[in-house]
C-alpha cells in the first residue's frame, strides 16, 4: 500500500494522523529501536528515519547534533536502510526515509528509489531538493510506487503553491513556521490559513509540522489538518527522560 | 564568452554545475533576490554608484606593482601584482560586501548576515553594516574565531555580533550552515551578505559580477605598464570570488593562460589539505544550496579540510570553476602549508610586501612558474589581502621569540589587571 492510501485506511478510525521521527544511528541504533517501539505502541502512524547528512543546514540544533554523533559513531547509508527493512517488517507504522539530496545523488536516484523499496519506505522527505531538480527522481519514483514529500511553507505564493500542488503525491509537508527544525510555533490563525491555502492547490494529505510538542497543538490542528508531525520534541524527552518519559510524552500527546 | 548568458541551458548553471538547492520556504527569497540583482546588474547607474563607492570609500582603483627584485632574483618572467591588500579592510572582499550593501538597500532590508572562515568577510560586511546603517550579525566557526581574534575584535567594535559556530568542524562551512538557518528564519528583513562565489544562483554570478572590478582595472592598468597582456595569472582559490574577479578581465584570451591556486594544506594524499580541483580527492555532490566539486567521502558526508589560511579551509568551489576546470579553462594548482611560510618570508624580505596567508597560495605557484619562463614573459598574481591579520598565525609560523615573549608579556599583565 502506499503512502496516501496508507493515509486514507488509517483516517477512516483517526482524524488526526502522527507522524514521527528518529536520526538513525542517534543515540543508537538500538535506541532508535526502543523509540520505534513505544511510538509503534502509542498508536503512531508514521515515521521519519532521517538519513544522517554532515551539512543539515535545513535542521535546527538538536537535531544538527543528532545527526553529526550518528555519523561520528560511523553510521552509514547501509546501515540505514537495513534498518528500514527491519523497522518496516516489524511495525505496523509506514516509513519515510528523510534526509539530504546529496545522500541521494551520490548514489544515485535509480538506486536510492530502489534501495527505498526494497527497504519497504513509501516516500522520502528531501528538504533542500525543490521541484525545479526533482523531474528525474518523482518519474523513477511514480514508476516504483514511491510518493515523494512536497514542502508547502508560509512563504509560498499561490503561483508557488499551485506549482508545488502539481507536483504533489502521497502528502504534502506543511511547514508551520519560518525557521528550522525545534523551536516552538505559535498554533494560531496564521496555521489555519496555510493549511487552508495547501488544501486550495492540492487533494493528497496535509501533515502539519514544524514545532508540535503537545496535545494543545493537535487538538489544535485536528479538523483541519490531517497528520501531526512530531520530530524534535519526541527527541528532546527521550534525551531528557528516556523510555519512561517517551512514553507519557506519546501517551499525553495522542491522548 | 559570456559564462552568464543562460539562453541555451538552465539559469544558474555552469555545464553541470550550481543550480538552486535550498529550502522551499527560501524560494520566494531567492527570487526576490535574483529579480533585484537582474535590475541591479541592467541598471549603468548601478555599476557607477557602485564603482564611485569603492573610489571614494575603499581606495579604488588599488594599483598594479611591478616586483622588480623578485624577478630578478628568480631570473624568469616579470611579475606583477595586483594590489586589492590595499582596500579599506584589507581585502579584496570589501569589493563584494559593498554590491551587496546597496542591493540590500534596493531590497529595502534592514539587516544583513555573513559567513567568515579567515574573517576578513566579516570585517568587511562589519564595515558595510556600520557604514550603511543595517544590524549585522556574523557567524563564524568557533576553529577560525580562535585563530584570527584580530578581525573578530574589529568586527565587534564595529557593531557586529560575532557568533562562534560550535557545530560541524567549526570551520567556514558550518558557519555557512547556521547562515542558512538564521535565513530561513529572518528572510524578511534580512538580506545573506555571502563572502563567495559559491552557494545557490544567483550568488556565484552575483558576487563574480562585483569582483569583476578587480580585472577590468588590471587588465587596463597591466597593458598601460608592460604594452602587452600578461602570459599568466595567478589568483589563489578558497571559494573562488578574487580569482573570479582577476579572470574576468582575461576570460576571452585565448593567449592568457589562467591558474587558480587552491590550499594543499600538508600536500598530496594527506587528506589534510582544501585542493578540490588540483587533486584528485574531490567528487561532484550537492550541498550548502549548490552542485559543484566537493572534499566528501562516497556516501556523500562532507571531509575534514585543512589549510593554514582559513580562508581557504573550505569543501566546496564556485561551480562556474568546476565547469571551467572540466572544459580545461582554468589550471589549478596547490600550495602546501610549508610553501606558504617560505614564500611569505621571501616576498616580505625582497619586496616589502605581505600577502594575507590565502593570497600566498597565488604567489607560490607564480614564483615557481615564473622561474621557469622566459625574461620577456609576464605574470601576474593577485594579492587579495595584507597578512597583517595574520599576525598570530605567522608568529607561529615563524617561531618569533620576540613575538612570543611580547604577548607572554601581555597575558601576564592581563591577567594582574582581573586579580
Amino acid at each position: 500500500m502506499g503512502l496516501e492510501a496508507f493515509i486514507a485506511e488509517r483516517k477512516k478510525s483517526k482524524d488526526l494522523l502522527v507522524m514521527a521521527h528518529v536520526v538513525c544511528g542517534y543515540p543508537s541504533f538500538e535506541e532508535n529501536l526502543q523509540e520505534l517501539e513505544i511510538m509503534a505502541e502509542a498508536g503512531v502512524d508514521l515515521v521519519e528515519l532521517q538519513f544522517p547528512f554532515s551539512e543539515p543546514s535545513a535542521d535546527g540544533p538538536l537535531f544538527v547534533r543528532a545527526n553529526e554523533q550518528s555519523l561520528k559513531a560511523g553510521t552509514t547509508v547501509d546501515q540505514c536502510f537495513e534498518f528500514m527493512a527491519l523497522v518496516s517488517a516489524r511495525f505496523p507504522f509506514k516509513v519515510l526515509m528523510m534526509g539530504y539530496y546529496n545522500t541521494v545523488f551520490k548514489m544515485g536516484e535509480d538506486v536510492f528509489v530502489q534501495r527505498l523499496k526494497e527497504a519497504g519506505g513509501v516516500g522520502y522527505i528531501l528538504p533542500d531538493l525543490p521541484i525545479e531538480e526533482s523531474a528525474n527522481l518523482h518519474s523513477l519514483s511514480a514508476e516504483a510506487g514511491i510518493e515523494p514529500v512536497i514542502l508547502m511553507t508560509p512563504t509560498s505564493s499561490d503561483r508557488r503553491l499551485a506549482q508545488l500542488g502539481a507536483a504533489s503525491r502521497g502528502m504534502v509537508y506543511a511547514v508551520a513556521r519560518k525557521g528550522v527544525t525545534g523551536s516552538k510555533t505559535n498554533m494560531g490563525d496564521d496555521v489555519i490559513a496555510l493549511i487552508d491555502r495547501c488544501k486550495q492547490h492540492t487533494n493528497v494529505p496535509i501533515g502539519v509540522g514544524f514545532g508540535i510538542s503537545s496535545k494543545a497543538d493537535m487538538d489544535f490542528l485536528r479538523g483541519s489538518a490531517d497528520l501531526a508531525i512530531v520530530g524534535t520534541a519526541a527527541l528532546k524527552t527521550w534525551e531528557q527522560s528516556g523510555a519512561e518519559g517517551l512514553q507519557k510524552f506519546f501517551a499525553d500527546l495522542m491522548a | 564568452m559570456d559564462i552568464f548568458d543562460f539562453s541555451d541551458g538552465r539559469e544558474g548553471y555552469y555545464g553541470e554545475y550550481g543550480g538552486v538547492f535550498l529550502p522551499e520556504i527560501l524560494h520566494a527569497t531567492i527570487e526576490e533576490l535574483l529579480e533585484c540583482f537582474r535590475e541591479c546588474k541592467a541598471d549603468p547607474k548601478f555599476w557607477q554608484d557602485y564603482v564611485a563607492l569603492l573610489q571614494n570609500y575603499s581606495g579604488r582603483p588599488t594599483p598594479v606593482t611591478y616586483l622588480e627584485n623578485l624577478s630578478r632574483e628568480l631570473g624568469g618572467a616579470q611579475i606583477y601584482v595586483k594590489r586589492d591588500d590595499l582596500n579599506h579592510t584589507g581585502s579584496h572582499k570589501v569589493n563584494n560586501v559593498m554590491g551587496q550593501g546597496l542591493l540590500t538597500q534596493r531590497l529595502g532590508k534592514t539587516r544583513v548576515i555573513a559567513e567568515t572562515g579567515a574573517g576578513q568577510h566579516g570585517f568587511a560586511t562589519a564595515t558595510m553594516a556600520a557604514k550603511f546603517g543595517f544590524d549585522c550579525k556574523i557567524y563564524m566557526g568557533a576553529v577560525d574565531v580562535a585563530r584570527q581574534r584580530p578581525n573578530v575584535f574589529w568586527m565587534e567594535n564595529l557593531g557586529a555580533e560575532v557568533i562562534a559556530v560550535e557545530d560541524g568542524q567549526k570551520t567556514l562551512k558550518d558557519a555557512v550552515n547556521e547562515c542558512m538557518r538564521d535565513w530561513v528564519t529572518n528572510m524578511a528583513d534580512t538580506h545573506y551578505i555571502l563572502g563567495t562565489a559559491c552557494g545557490p544562483h544567483p550568488f556565484p554570478e552575483m558576487v563574480s559580477w562585483f569582483q569583476s572590478i578587480i580585472g577590468l582595472e588590471a587588465r587596463e592598468q597591466i597593458i598601460a605598464q608592460t604594452g602587452r597582456l600578461p602570459n599568466r595569472v595567478y589568483a589563489c582559490v578558497g571559494g573562488g570570488s578574487n580569482a573570479m574577479g582577476l579572470f574576468q578581465g582575461f576570460f576571452d584570451e585565448p593567449n592568457v593562460e589562467l591558474i587558480g591556486c587552491e590550499a594543499g594544506g600538508e600536500g598530496v594524499g594527506s587528506y589534510m589539505h582544501s585542493a578540490r580541483l588540483a587533486y584528485d580527492d574531490a567528487s561532484v555532490g550537492v550541498a550548502q544550496g549548490y552542485k559543484t566539486y566537493f572534499l566528501q567521502n562516497e556516501e556523500g558526508n562532507m571531509n575534514e579540510t585543512h589549510s593554514v589560511a582559513a580562508g581557504l579551509d573550505y569543501i566546496g568551489v564556485n561551480p562556474i570553476f568546476s565547469h571551467l576546470h572540466d572544459q580545461g579553462k582554468v589550471r589549478f594548482e596547490a600550495a602546501t602549508d610549508a610553501e606558504v611560510k617560505e614564500t611569505l618570508k621571501l616576498t616580505m624580505r625582497t619586496e616589502g610586501l605581505i600577502p594575507a596567508l590565502e593570497s600566498t597560495h597565488g604567489f607560490v605557484v607564480a614564483l615557481k612558474e615564473a622561474a621557469t619562463l622566459a625574461k620577456d614573459e609576464i605574470v601576474l598574481v593577485n594579492m587579495s589581502g595584507r597578512g597583517d591579520k595574520d599576525i598570530f598565525t605567522i608568529a607561529d609560523a615563524l617561531d618569533d621569540a620576540k613575538w612570543k615573549s611580547f604577548i607572554c608579556g601581555k597575558a601576564d599583565q592581563y591577567r594582574a589587571e582581573k586579580k
